[in-house]
């Protein structure tokens, strides 16, 4: 009778486990596979080593003038002794903390905002914050009630860039709502002049409109009366972003389905009050991933501004390199602003890509 | 009160309602409309702007770096429109081309098997994707104004390619007498091409035998243009670029502007076309592949017969709103000069002439007609590639 004994168990074969077997089978599977490692291999060789000297190990982070500062690599001096025009513009330095405040007045609204128990009193305290932030952040950045009025033409920046957003996003967002309903609707003038703005609009391109807010809109109104240079920005930026907000939130209302406008019916409910309680709450939930990703492509729009002669962010790399001790530095300026506005940009379409997933496993059962 | 609601009753009923509201709503557009035309002229006659489109027919008197129909400043802001016009199209067709090569080859590399690859792809799409446009065009201006040499100091290619400041001079293709039965030649030979392509089909369908119609459609392609041309004993020379005084003379050039901007286009929308063709690539079921391989298809036949068509249906409208973005993006040049219709047009002749509404509504005109031929075409597209039910 034979008798059994435990045997050791063995280790797999190193061609199976371990960091050669994940080798062979992601890098070297096959031939071709393997000269296209090598070659990707060789192409971040030529590439990375460079850059890494240029921006790192080769730059000049001390505080030195630009002749001191190498022309082997990057002088990043110039960056740090312009960083507050890159933030603020032109704000006059003692009031930097009015931006500062309304950042983080921001912070703390969302905050409240998420942090408030279920009751009855959630809706109305979420909405009297959505309601006074314009208005108190408007009054911090520009001025009055006691506090020294900052003329919009100082505005520069970042913080330009994020206000021309967050206007162009939360003015957009309510006349988008009216006009993806009049593209639903079955009214005749109304669907056809939403359908003839919408498409209007998402056929040209942002900077005729914005050359159109900056020379045409001052025509529109009556004689002496002088409109703001970012004001009337803001407006082009608005109309743009009205129409592609109001696809956005169609895309929303056409996935509802039939039954919940039948049910709403019968339970008598006006048109009003089918809209506001049944319809948009649903429609406005499926569409917050898009409404996000449409804010991001705002946000990259926001830049065109500058071609109508606001100061944004961008701007600022020429506006820095004319100043007659930094010439010859806009390669470190376009780098630091692309640097800035990708670690936005991409935690942004990271956040929206999560909301994605939460929305859509929220809807699969 | 009963009294009160019987007359105003029709006020509930919902058809009323709608033509009431419609109404108002129209009337408040009319109204608003009519408004902001009033104060226009109103603004216009005190500005002593001139109206109309007399100014088209007015000399430019201004010079443009790059056209392609016959300008000088001696030539109408009606020309200059065309001028701008055609660069647009131009820049927008290169992008487009580079754009889906670009994309083609990062969409595929994304879904590499090889780990590497699939991620430097990955990179590449999330690093450009989220960089501004305006900020790549102006960046890539940048670098090409910084780092190409001056003229004298070219980089040299085979003594007829120069890449300096002033841009790439490359030699030109001149045709002379008979160079048209080429083109002939060479039209002759893709309808050819068709018709043999009908021809074996045909015969597969019948016989189920099939035919590699590769070396005929090479022949007939390439071949017979080949042959016309080196019997009419080479009918086309060509210019080199020389180096005159500060600059080159001769050949054919491309600007930095149209470099830079033809070059941040298409690896920016690139970036959009990969992420389409992956999707679609990817929303193609195992099941598909499966069922295709249990029916005895050979690799290549399965992704030619059964992958591929279902994957493009779905890649295609995105990479044709992609095309169109592109040409609405073009418009960026006014940042850097290239001369296209915003910079030419809607820049430099409205600030000689001041006539901003028309300007700024021809020049919207142009792309919304783009924007509808190719969201025509789409349409097109999808009915063509919709799903038959039988």
């Amino acid at each position: 009778m034979a008798i059994f004994e435990q045997q050791v168990t063995k280790q797999p074969p190193t061609s199976e486990v371990g960091m050669i077997h994940w080798l062979r089978e992601n890098l070297f599977s096959s031939i071709t596979n393997g000269f296209l490692t090598l070659t990707a291999l060789y192409l971040i060789y030529l590439s990375v080593p460079p850059l890494a000297d240029w921006m790192f190990f080769d730059a000049t982070f001390a505080e030195v003038s630009n002749d001191q500062c190498g022309r082997e690599g990057a002088c990043w001096s110039y960056v740090f002794e312009k960083i507050n025009l890159f933030t603020y513009g032109f704000y006059p330095t003692e009031e930097y903390w009015r931006p500062q405040l309304v950042l983080a007045l921001a912070i703390v609204f969302v905050l409240i905002a998420k942090n408030l128990k279920k009751s009855v009193y959630k809706v109305k305290v979420i909405a009297g914050l959505i309601v006074s932030y314009p208005v108190i952040a408007f009054v911090l950045l520009y001025g009055g009630f006691g506090l020294e009025v900052v003329e919009t033409h100082k505005w520069g920046g970042l913080m330009l860039t994020i206000v021309v957003a967050a206007v162009g996003i939360v003015a957009s967002f309510p006349i988008g709502i009216l006009l993806a309903l009049g593209r639903q609707s079955e009214m005749k003038i109304i669907k056809f002049l939403s359908v003839v703005y919408i498409e209007f609009i998402r056929g040209v391109p942002l900077i005729t409109i914005l050359f159109m807010a900056s020379v045409v809109l001052p025509l529109f109104f009556s004689a002496g009366m002088d409109v703001d240079k970012l004001l009337r920005a803001l407006i082009g930026i608005t109309m743009f972003q009205t129409a592609y907000i109001a696809e956005v939130i169609r895309g929303g209302l056409q996935a509802i389905p039939e039954g919940q406008y039948e049910a709403a019916d019968a339970m008598g409910l006006s048109f009003f009050q089918k809209t506001t309680l049944i319809i948009l709450p649903q429609a406005l939930k499926i569409s917050i991933p898009n409404i996000v990703g449409s804010f991001i492509a705002l946000f990259k729009d926001t830049t065109l501004v500058l071609i109508i002669g606001l100061f944004d962010i961008l701007s600022m790399v020429h506006l820095t390199t004319s100043d007659e001790n930094w010439l010859g530095r806009e390669t470190e300026g376009y780098v630091f602003v692309t640097m800035v506005m990708w670690v936005i940009l991409y935690s942004m379409s990271r956040y929206s890509k999560k909301l994605e997933v939460r929305f859509s496993t929220e809807h699969k059962n | 009160m009963s009294k009160f609601k019987s007359i105003f009753s029709f006020l509930y009923n919902n058809e009323v309602r709608a033509f009431l509201f419609q109404l108002l709503t129209l009337l408040a557009i009319v109204y608003f409309f009519y408004a902001a035309v009033d104060n226009m002229f109103a603004n216009i006659e005190s500005r002593g702007i001139q109206t109309g489109f007399g100014f088209l027919e007015a000399e430019s008197g201004f010079d443009i770096a790059e056209y392609l129909i016959d300008y000088s400043s001696t030539s109408s802001n009606l020309t200059v429109f065309y001028v701008g016009l055609i660069n647009t199209i131009v820049v927008s067709v290169v992008g487009i081309v580079l754009a889906s090569v670009i994309g083609l080859i990062i969409g595929i590399a994304r879904l590499s098997n090889n780990w590497l690859i699939a991620k430097l792809a990955g990179g590449y799409i999330e690093l450009f994707r989220n960089i501004p446009i305006l900020l790549q065009i102006l960046f890539w201006y940048n670098i090409a104004l910084a780092s190409f040499p001056h003229p004298k100091r070219s980089f040299e290619f085979f003594d007829s390619i120069f890449v300096n400041l002033r841009g790439i001079y490359m030699p030109k293709p001149i045709a002379e007498e008979g160079f048209v039965w080429i083109v002939i030649a060479l039209i002759v030979g893709f309808v050819l091409k068709v018709l043999v392509k009908r021809h074996f089909n045909k015969k597969h369908d019948e016989t189920g035998v099939e035919t590699n119609t590769l070396a005929y459609s090479l022949a007939l392609i390439i071949g017979l243009p080949a042959v016309v041309y080196l019997a009419l004993g080479s009918p086309l020379h060509f210019d080199y670029p020389m180096l005159k005084g500060f600059n080159f003379k001769g050949g054919m050039s491309l600007s930095p502007e149209f470099l830079s901007l033809a070059f941040a286009l298409s690896i920016y929308t690139a970036t959009y076309i990969a992420e389409a063709i992956r999707s679609g690539i990817e929303s193609v079921t195992k099941g598909q592949k499966e069922a295709a391989a249990a029916m005895g298809l050979t690799q290549k036949q399965s992704l030619k017969l059964v992958v591929l068509p279902q994957a493009l249906r779905v890649a295609i409208p995105p990479i044709i709103n992609q095309y169109l973005n592109l040409t609405k993006n073009s418009s960026l040049a006014a940042a850097i000069g290239y001369s296209e219709l915003v910079s030419t047009f809607a820049g430099t002749v409205l600030n000689q002439v001041g006539q901003a509404v028309e300007i700024i509504l021809m020049t919207m005109a142009v792309y919304l007609t783009i924007s509808l031929v190719i969201s025509l075409i789409l349409n097109i597209v999808n009915h063509k590639m919709s799903i038959k039910g039988r």
